[in-house]
């Protein structure tokens, strides 16, 4: 029986019915038509401000003409060439500050072109056929480890095998998939779509997964370079800053991407516990997706804490929305000091901040709210010993992954650059890719990123060179 | 509120919105359904000799066009005239009719090109109480195969010829309706007015396929993986019917002659146009189609406010007010000097006037790294391409360079003067005429 009122952290807050409804697919797809009615919107942009905004590069405006000419199938091969994980990014882009943020459209009327929603249209044709679209070139004989299934080495690994190597692919976890499969919310990737992925990348041949396995307990660097061609690190952030707030260690008092894992991995939501008064210490997209499948289970109440203004939050201002018209209550410039409880949390006190020339300080005043659950989303950080050269707590690593160590190459969220996202990660593992495959094949690294400018029309070759009307006039 | 009442060649209907001889008004039931809907007028589905009717396909007789969000375009048609008896659609006629007085009803016509064929049909058309005829050379499919329709419309020799005949047989007035399927509409038209036409109407349906099926590699609409033209109509059609009826108004043998405007007219704003090119009433098909009788409410409130807006009493004193604008190229001003303006505020930096001018013009748009977008007066020849593919209305303007104003293209002084092509020097026939 369905009980939402019960104190402490409990199971069964919501029917089966319920669980259902509210863990469904955040954004239904588009059907044919409507995908057709969204592609026509698309202006076609020269140098669209949309592929700029894409890590990955995709020629956006040409898959929306391909959908829109009525093959969807040709459009999702023009996202994949760019980016292999265009199924997961269609669903989990924060499109609002990439491609759609870009969009013309968004500046012209606040309503821009629904590129996701297309993306993952066309993506969902072609990954329904039964074959995997790309064939893997012949043999090369050179070996590849790839450490860490998740978004960037999966990307890594596809584009390798492209390339006609052999790759093996340590994961620790028992299964590949990385964040997509247990780092985010469960409405963005139904129907087990995140391991489906998986599966289908790694049909194109030549990647052997290893689940199970991991770097500094019985992998280790050294025994890798000595029995592969190449390394790449595709690590994923394993440490949880903790809290330093008194009562920290009571319980309730716990992770939240532990508990967006356990989520993801749960046969039945209504077993899962929740509190029925959850407060979410955070402000980026772990806390939101924390808070709403908190919410989701039945909490009573969930609200997310946050130390600095709203402005400052790492969600987006679209993610910010859904959590609080999932009923989610958003409190910032608050810092947590303590959880009361005798064994258990019962309540977290916070103390108010406000920002300051000299940095975040109290204003002094406190206030107490009710908290049977306490998620900590402060973020995460690298966990490795020895290894490449870190900068600012990750993998120092150039923009074709390469690391201080010959032979090692690295990207996602593990290495410094670019922001923790999974399109981001699909672009390092991409990148790297071909300069490990230009480096061991002695050829020359093919152009990855976006074609737009005079990548995109050939101008270096054409005859007249690339000059502008201006420069034509002056000649 | 304007008058809206017509007299186009001596019929008067309510309003000047006519249905045209379709579909829609093949049967007593549609057409009474219109006339409650409010049409001023109907003009009766095409009638054929007596005899056995002909017959239609029994697969689809339409095929369409369609625009973004399956927005009906153009639709194409292989249905032939009337394929109900001639006695049940003169029954038809004459009780509605008398049921409607004040609304025009028209008996088009398609009989074989033989005076007996005309002489035969036209009492019993009379008989109905329809108030004219509207005879039907325009259809392009099924029936020119056997020398009607646009067989006729296409031979100005036979339309002057029939036209004469129905003069002499029927003593109400006389539209000829033409088909564009032509060269030059002056021909036909004046050829109807020769053989004593009170009216023209246009244009029929143009030659049409509407599509290949890429599986079957049928034309559409298809019979059994086989496809025929069809006749094309509906929106995509009112520019060629728009021109065509320009012509006639300019045209000096057809000049001031009645014409019911017939083309792609779904609003009021299309009919108004129909009317300021010369026409005195208009006849709608594919919008009714699509939308349902219905829509004339929209079309008489258009028109009507339009009409107080601009101070006109009555449709006919809309009729023919842009005709004088229309001129033949060689007239147009060639001092008249504009450049493309745009407007950096409205701009959203898409881009588009700038791959459109850069690829497939005159390399006229600047474009900086941050997407700002300048028109290059020395390279704008104001071709008017950027402001049409720019999605932004007015973003990218049209500017009259002042008189006294440098043309940075042609480094030229702008002047007042008109001049234009007759009188220009690079004009062959004008050097001709100098040295003689």
């Amino acid at each position: 029986m369905a009980d939402r009122a019960r104190g402490g952290i409990a199971a069964a807050r919501l029917s089966p019915q319920e669980a259902e409804a509210g863990f469904a697919d955040l954004h239904p797809p588009l059907d044919r038509r409507a995908a057709a009615v969204a592609a026509d919107r698309c202006y076609f942009c020269y140098d669209a401000p949309c592929i700029a905004a894409c890590p990955t590069g995709i020629d956006i405006p040409l898959f929306i003409r391909q959908i829109a000419g009525g093959r969807p199938e040709e459009a999702a091969k023009t996202i994949f060439d760019q980016n292999i994980l265009g199924g997961i990014c269609a669903r989990v882009c924060p499109t609002e500050d990439l491609c759609e943020g870009a969009c013309v459209r968004e500046e012209a009327e606040g309503k821009p072109v629904e590129i996701g929603l297309l993306q993952r249209h066309a993506t969902d044709s072609l990954m329904a056929a039964p074959q995997h679209p790309y064939r893997r070139a012949p043999d090369s004989g050179k070996r590849i480890a790839v450490v860490g299934a998740g978004p960037a080495g999966l990307a890594c690994a596809h584009r390798l095998a492209l390339h006609g190597h052999a790759i093996t692919l340590y994961e620790t976890r028992h299964k590949p998939g990385g964040l997509n499969e247990f780092g985010i919310a469960a409405y963005k990737a139904t129907g087990g779509f995140a391991q489906a992925e998986v599966d289908w990348i790694t049909a194109i041949g030549g990647i052997t997964l290893e689940t199970g396995r991991r770097l500094g307990a019985d992998l280790t660097l050294e025994a890798l370079r000595d029995s592969f061609d190449a390394v790449f690190l595709g690590l994923g952030l394993e440490g949880v800053n903790a809290l330093t707030a008194e009562g920290a260690e009571l319980e309730g008092v716990a992770d939240a991407v532990g508990f967006i894992a356990e989520l993801r991995q749960a046969e039945d939501l209504t077993a899962l516990p929740v509190g029925r008064d959850v407060v979410v210490i955070g402000g980026g997209m772990t806390a939101i997706d924390a808070a709403v499948q908190a919410r989701l289970l039945g909490a009573r109440s969930v609200t997310i804490a946050y130390r600095r203004g709203r402005a400052r939050m790492g969600a987006s201002r679209y993610e910010q929305d859904l959590a609080t018209s999932r009923g989610v209550r958003i409190l910032c410039n608050l810092r947590p000091v303590a959880v009361h409880g005798t064994d258990a949390a019962t309540e977290i006190e916070l103390a108010r901040t406000v920002e300051t020339g000299a940095g975040l300080v109290d204003t002094g005043e406190h206030l107490r709210l009710p908290a049977d659950q306490v998620f900590k989303a402060i973020g995460q950080r690298l966990v490795l010993e020895g290894g490449p050269a870190q900068r600012g707590g990750r993998i120092a690593a150039d923009a074709h992954g390469r690391t201080s160590i010959e032979g090692v190459w690295a990207g996602g969220d593990c290495v410094s650059a670019g922001d923790d996202l999974t399109v981001w990660a699909a672009a390092q593992g991409r990148d790297a890719a071909e300069d490990i495959h230009a480096s061991l094949m002695r050829a020359e690294a093919q152009p990855t990123g976006a074609r737009i400018a005079e990548a995109a029309r050939g101008i270096a070759a054409a005859p007249r060179g690339a000059m502008t009307a201006l420069d034509r006039r002056q000649t | 509120m304007a008058d809206l009442t017509t007299t186009f060649a001596g019929i008067r209907s309510p309003n000047p919105f006519w249905l045209a001889s379709a579909p829609p008004t093949d049967k007593e039931y549609n057409v009474r359904r219109a006339f409650e809907a409010g049409w001023g007028g109907v003009v009766w589905k095409t009638l054929g000799a007596e005899g056995p009717p002909v017959v239609n396909v029994n697969g689809p007789r339409y095929g369409a066009i369609y625009g973004p969000d399956r927005r009906l375009m153009g639709l194409n048609n292989i249905e032939l005239i009337t394929d109900r008896p001639l006695e049940v659609n003169l029954e038809e006629m004459t009780r509605v009719k008398a049921d409607y007085p004040d609304r025009a009803l028209i008996a088009s016509i398609m009989v074989p090109c033989e005076e007996d064929a005309w002489r035969a049909i036209l009492p019993r058309v009379a008989e109905t109480g329809a108030d004219g005829i509207e005879l039907n050379f325009g259809c392009p499919h099924g029936m020119s195969e056997r020398g009607m329709g646009s067989a006729v419309g296409q031979v100005p020799e036979y339309i002057e010829m029939v036209t004469r005949w129905c003069k002499r047989y029927y003593d109400r007035p006389v539209i000829v309706k033409l088909t564009p399927n032509i060269t030059d509409i002056r021909g036909p038209a004046q050829a109807a007015r020769n053989g004593g036409a009170d009216a023209v109407s246009l244009i029929n349906t143009i030659n049409s396929i509407t599509s290949v099926d890429l599986d079957s590699l049928s034309p559409e609409p298809s019979i059994d993986g086989k496809g025929s033209h069809g006749g094309y109509c509906g929106p995509a059609v009112k520019p060629i019917a728009l021109s065509m009826v320009s012509d006639i108004a300019r045209a000096e043998g057809t000049r001031g002659m009645p014409i019911s405007g017939i083309g792609g007219i779904t609003t009021w704003r299309d009919a108004a146009e129909f009317l300021v090119l010369g026409c005195g009433s208009v006849q709608v098909c594919t919008a009714a189609m699509t939308y349902g009788f219905r829509v004339v409410e929209e079309m008489k409130a258009g028109l009507s406010a339009w009409m107080d807006e601009k101070g006109y009493a009555s449709v006919a004193e809309v009729t023919g007010r842009a005709v004088p604008n229309v001129t033949d190229w060689q007239y147009l001003n060639l001092n008249y000097v504009t450049k493309a303006r745009i407007d950096e505020d409205l701009c959203i930096k898409c881009g588009r006037c700038y791959a459109a001018c850069e690829d497939t013009s005159h390399q006229a748009i600047a474009m900086s790294a941050d997407r700002r977008f300048e028109v290059i007066d020395a390279e704008c020849v104001a071709c008017n391409l950027c402001v049409d593919v720019c999605p932004v209305e007015d973003c990218i303007t049209m500017t009259r360079l002042a008189p006294g104003e440098v043309d940075a293209r042609t480094g030229k002084v702008v002047t007042a003067d008109y001049a234009n092509w007759t009188s220009h020097p690079n004009n062959p026939a004008v050097t001709a005429t100098a040295a003689e």
